[in-house]
């Protein structure tokens, strides 16, 4: 099928899963919204049997407290407070990551820098950096962001840095042709040029900072007065209040996939698509 | 066949003096192109032309500054050629020379405003003017992918007439195109040439095109690529179908054949294609 074909290619990279499904959804929806129903019931038909809301609370009890939660407005506070210390340092790590890769183009020891640097750091799980940054920025917004800025520059470093070294070489010697300076070369030939790349860089850096805010804030939450989503999830299951966990579970997923289709799929569209650049 | 290599130009717009390009270094170094001396006047349009391998597009982008010398000197106007720069638009043979991000419009537009430095206004009156010249006033805001590849040809020698360079580089800009719209190309780029006085450097491996696009072709033999001749053409045989041009195409064939069959002899050694 056209459309089935058409879905595929957005799946590149195992980060890239809620891309899939956001793509699915709107190119052949009605057998995920059949898939989704379905589920639903399982789930209601078996937490009806388990009979233990301390396990697994009904579907219906889930949404719910979905419902409650946002009505209160206290998950739509937490998801902000969430979603304000992942902006910081999701543009933190874009700062770094367009400076090592402006670095990585203009110099041999930039690009080897680049090299080294992505080799070491990007296997190393942010999460694991936790216990460094409580050390150096103690418990606090400054540690999360110091752990999702490293959760998004290697990534995105590392995917931009690919895009820059795959611009054709015709297109180059255009560029240079024009005597265009340094910077106006990697803003006005290289950037562009590289696009398709970088937003790839760019999504997979939003899944993995997403990820590390709540993996983060899951251990230790910053106050409960400001903590984010994670936090929420984790002072619920505290006080055994389960359909609030799922709840908090179910309201990641769905900004996950709002960003995803929203803001990725549309920035995709109005530029690369339209272009003709998508790979 | 024993000709002089040089046109001794009185004030040569472009002079090339003992060109010599190389690849690698070392022992493993090949020599693209051996001691070229030739000289181009103001409105010449000259055609390099050989077999691959004989160093001509080497040769092309070392005057367009894409590529450094390894002997002799390239003088335009006088000066020595530095850098890549808008003074030696080049026109390459393809087709993603054009920035995708950019419609036909822009695409010339920008050339000018960076390569010019015309304001926004300016560059975009005398771009419409000449996507006109080339025919192609219907697309101006088509993005590139949605054209043909000589569409994308045409945008691309648009963009380098609108520069107004001193001289015009152009890399077999029309091997990529089927038979038809090459000879189609090949007439509005003369025309174009015509019209404007336009230099032209221009690198084929096509007979036929050399002597029809060209007022001088200097063939080059292959490995590394030496000059072998270099031939005024006369105007009576820029005509296709004239006795004139039937032989010339047939003296430069000959000249070029029997380079190629001295290079069917067993290679010695590595050899690269430039």
């Amino acid at each position: 099928m056209a459309d089935a074909t058409l879905a595929a290619p957005a799946a590149t990279a195992p980060a890239a899963a809620p891309a899939d499904q956001a793509s699915r959804l709107r190119f052949n929806g009605w057998r995920k919204v059949v898939l989704l129903l379905g589920l639903a019931l399982l789930w209601e038909g078996y937490a009806r049997h388990l009979g233990n809301a301390l396990l697994l609370p009904t579907f219906s009890a889930t949404v719910r407290a979905l419902v409650e939660g946002f009505a209160s407005g206290e998950l739509l506070a937490r998801t902000a407070t969430s979603l304000e210390l992942l902006l910081m340092g999701y543009g933190a790590g874009l700062v770094l990551a367009a400076l090592l890769t402006a670095l990585a183009s203009l110099s041999r020891w930039g690009a080897e820098l680049l090299e080294l640097l992505t080799a070491m750091l990007n296997p190393l799980p942010a999460v694991a950096l936790l216990p460094v940054a409580l050390l150096w920025f103690g418990i606090g917004a400054p540690s999360l962001v110091f752990v999702i800025t490293h959760a998004v520059l290697w990534p995105v470093a590392l995917s931009s840095y690919a895009g820059f070294r795959s611009v054709p070489r015709t297109l180059r010697m255009t560029g240079r042709n024009l005597g265009l300076s340094a910077p106006r070369f990697i803003i006005e030939i290289l950037m562009p040029a590289a696009l398709p790349q970088i937003l790839a860089g760019l999504r997979l850096g939003w899944a993995f900072a997403w990820r590390t805010l709540i993996a983060a804030e899951l251990v230790f939450g910053v106050s409960a007065r400001s903590g984010g989503i994670g936090w929420f999830i984790y002072t619920n299951r505290a006080q055994l209040e389960t359909a609030n966990v799922f709840a908090g579970l179910l309201t990641i997923i769905l900004v996950g996939l709002i960003v995803e289709a929203l803001l990725f799929r549309g920035a995709a569209r109005a530029t690369i698509q339209r272009w003709g650049q998508e790979q | 066949m024993g000709v002089t290599l040089r046109v001794a130009e009185p004030d040569p717009l472009l002079s090339l003096d003992g060109v010599t390009l190389r690849y690698g270094s070392g022992a493993s170094a090949v020599t693209a192109v051996q001691d070229i001396t030739v000289d181009l006047a103001v409105g010449d349009r000259l055609v390099l032309l050989g077999p691959s391998g004989c160093g001509k597009s080497s040769l092309l982008r070392a005057v367009g500054g894409f590529q450094p010398v390894d002997g002799g000197r390239i003088h335009l106007r006088g000066k020595p050629v530095g850098k890549p720069g808008p003074d030696r638009m080049a026109v390459f043979q393809e087709f993603d020379q054009l920035l995708p991000w950019r419609t036909v419009l822009g695409n010339v537009r920008y050339a000018l405003q960076r390569g010019r430095g015309l304001d926004r206004a300016t560059a975009g009156k005398r771009a419409r003017d000449w996507i006109g010249r080339v025919g192609l006033t219907r697309v101006l805001d088509a993005y590139p992918h949605t054209l043909s590849g000589g569409m994308k040809q045409r945008v691309a020698i648009a963009r380098a007439f609108a520069l107004e360079p001193d001289l015009l580089l152009m890399d077999e800009p029309f091997a990529a195109l089927d038979a038809l719209t090459r000879r189609q190309m090949q007439d509005e780029l003369l025309a174009l040439c015509e019209q404007t006085g336009a230099s032209v450097l221009f690198v084929t491996h096509g007979i036929d095109e050399a002597i029809r696009v060209g007022t001088h072709v200097l063939s080059l033999s292959p490995h590394p690529g030496r000059m072998k001749a270099l031939i005024p053409v006369p105007l009576a045989a820029r005509q296709r179908g004239t006795t004139a041009f039937a032989q010339l195409e047939a003296s430069l064939q000959a000249d070029l054949l029997g380079e190629a069959d001295q290079d069917t002899a067993p290679p010695s050694g590595e050899r690269r294609h430039g």
